[in-house]
């Protein structure tokens, strides 16, 4: 057998990248960006989550859904439990800490639990959207105009339900199509967190930023794949925070912490008290400046 | 390698005990080398019949986005921790990447690191290519790394580890003298070429940071603690046998800030124990034909 010619032909072989969906940018040549207080923007993002008991395979099944036959009573229940317990948890976690913080949320979880989004709104964090379900996955095989119709319902049916028209947008598992980063932007959304590339805000080329939400540091990653231990996850999300303080002061730039949690992950009794203990650790340290996405957005974005 | 044969017979068997004793520079019991893999990955490659690219359809926004945060965040993180401590790399290179990001191939040129290359792209598979294929992946790998840094490669390590039966006679005829594919031993290993001459120096899959991350589902403490571990064992055996550790990385990986203060812990304590030679592959693969 020989493989096709083709196969060793390059026609993007050349500087930059093998695509125009941004520019090549390192970040040490960046000029340096400031926070409004402190040298580590500590970005915590909370995906609320729900999984109908029907999931689809098209285009495909989100990570976490359902996983034996029909009809599936464990896991559906036990996501739902992140809704119902896990994320009263957070918010409380939170407020004792001091911090506010980013919600991407389905759609589906703003109707059906509106008491849940009235207490994250009253507490000052941020709405992001986040999809209608988690059926509501996208990538290139799903047809233009199917996409179109899912962002357009998610933000409409996000707004109606809580009252706010979110600028950010978080995909299921931040998997996109060719053309998602143009439909986000054409439904006038100003920036999305699924690129993770970088770990500062930047622009793609079509207008819309990147803020990088780190899935290596995601407790879905850390815990749900690694199986890694509570402890082990506060220690890894310590750590980074040591080393970005520390990357911070010797370049003079400003870094970002992204701490990405599930409720029903980080929100179960054994688990939470590693968070809090984390909260406690990082609200203590001067280079810590706890905010919402959109508002690390705008920092940056008045510097640029 | 004898194609079709279920011994390929690459080598030849060599018990471990009983072998003459290599002896490094300084009398150092283990050579230590660093091997970077500076990677580019395509975004939309073409499809090989025999491995799929990318786990989801193109773009994988997870997939690539993960790979090019060495290019515009880690690498330099992992680099400046690498040279801190004193340890040059012996890159792993896409050989597009001096096309596609110049400034990544200039940096680890200026700090002194040696390249041999990891095929065209990650996203280019040699199962299946003809010879004259594979002779034009080796001859353009030798002939973009001299253009772009002036060095002249000395080793391979297959695109994503994919080879013909071919592959290694087709280096050491083209005048390549080490290969990073085999990994059967802790020393440096004489291959069985048809031409030329060819030297296996360990690599490492097992504590390649993919592995340690990926296979091992380690935290970056377990990950440094077993870098530690491999270190003083090797290093203890060293002393009547001469070994080689190799610590293989990708900086989207170990560059990640949850990771690099740890890793950074691990080079710290190699550096300062005094029994490693630490060296650029090129440098052990000398020293040992030296005392053949």
């Amino acid at each position: 057998m020989t493989l096709d010619p083709a196969y060793l032909e390059y026609p993007r072989r050349a500087e930059g990248y093998d695509h125009a969906l941004y520019p090549w940018s390192a970040l040490k040549d960046r000029a340096p960006v400031r926070w409004p207080s402190g040298a580590v923007a500590v970005w915590i993002c909370v995906s609320l989550e729900w999984f109908p008991i029907t999931p689809v395979d098209s285009p495909f099944r989100a990570p976490g859904h359902m996983q034996t036959a029909y009809p599936d009573y464990r896991h559906y229940t036990a996501r739902d439990y992140g809704n119902r317990v896990g994320a009263w948890r957070f918010l409380d976690a939170f407020k004792a800490a001091g911090v506010r913080v980013s919600f991407a949320t389905n759609a589906a979880v703003a109707e059906r639990y509106p008491e849940l989004i009235a207490a994250i709104l009253a507490d000052g964090h941020e709405i992001v959207a986040h999809s209608t379900d988690m059926n509501g996955t996208i990538d290139s095989s799903l047809p233009e105009a199917d996409e179109r119709v899912l962002i357009a319902s998610a933000l409409a049916r996000l707004e109606a339900a809580s009252g706010v028209k979110p600028t950010g947008w978080l995909s299921i598992a931040r998997s996109q199509s060719w053309r998602t980063l143009d439909l986000l932007k054409e439904h006038g959304l100003t920036w999305c967190a699924d690129w993770v590339n970088d770990e500062l805000p930047y622009r793609f080329t079509n207008g819309l930023i990147d803020l990088p939400l780190n899935h290596e540091l995601s407790d879905r990653q850390i815990i749900a794949v690694q199986q890694q231990s509570a402890d082990s996850w506060a220690q890894s999300m310590a750590d980074a925070f040591d080393w970005l303080a520390r990357e911070a002061a010797e370049s003079g730039g400003g870094r970002m912490l992204p701490i990405h949690l599930t409720p029903y992950i980080m929100g179960l009794p054994y688990r939470i008290g590693a968070v809090e203990a984390l909260l406690a650790q990082l609200t203590a340290r001067s280079e810590a400046w706890f905010a919402p996405g959109g508002e690390i957005i705008a920092a940056w974005s008045a510097q640029q | 390698m004898q194609p079709g044969s279920g011994d390929p017979l690459l080598y030849d068997y060599a018990p471990y005990r009983g072998r003459s004793k290599v002896v490094w520079p300084g009398g150092k019991t283990v050579a230590v080398w660093v091997a970077p893999n500076l990677e580019y990955y395509e975004i939309d490659p073409p499809v090989h019949p025999q491995r799929k690219a990318w786990a989801r359809p193109h773009p994988d926004v997870v997939g690539y986005a993960h790979r090019d945060h060495s290019n515009r965040v880690s690498h330099w993180r992992m680099a400046e921790v690498m040279s801190k401590h004193g340890f040059p790399g012996s890159v792993s290179l896409s050989v597009a990447l001096c096309q596609h990001h110049p400034q990544v191939v200039a940096d680890a040129n200026a700090r002194g690191w040696e390249f041999f290359s990891h095929g065209i792209y990650n996203t280019r598979y040699a199962y299946g290519m003809d010879e004259a294929q594979e002779r034009s992946i080796i001859a353009d790998s030798i002939r973009t790394v001299r253009e772009a840094t002036g060095q002249t490669i000395r080793g391979w390590l297959a695109p994503a580890l994919t080879h013909t039966p071919r592959t290694l006679d087709l280096i050491a005829d083209m005048g390549l003298d080490y290969t990073c594919d085999l990994y059967h031993d802790d020393q440096v290993q004489v291959v069985n070429v048809a031409s030329g001459r060819l030297a296996s120096i360990p690599y490492s899959l097992e504590v390649n940071d993919h592995y340690g991350f990926f296979v091992y589902n380690m935290s970056g403490r377990e990950y440094a603690d077993t870098l530690v571990r491999q270190f003083e064992r090797l290093a203890k055996e060293g002393a009547t046998s001469g070994t080689v550790m190799c610590i293989p990385l990708h900086a989207y990986l170990i560059g990640q800030p949850h990771r690099i203060g740890p890793f950074e812990e691990a080079l710290r304590h190699i550096a300062g124990d005094g029994r490693a030679w630490i060296a650029r592959a090129g440098e052990i693969v000398d020293a040992w034909r030296a005392q053949r």
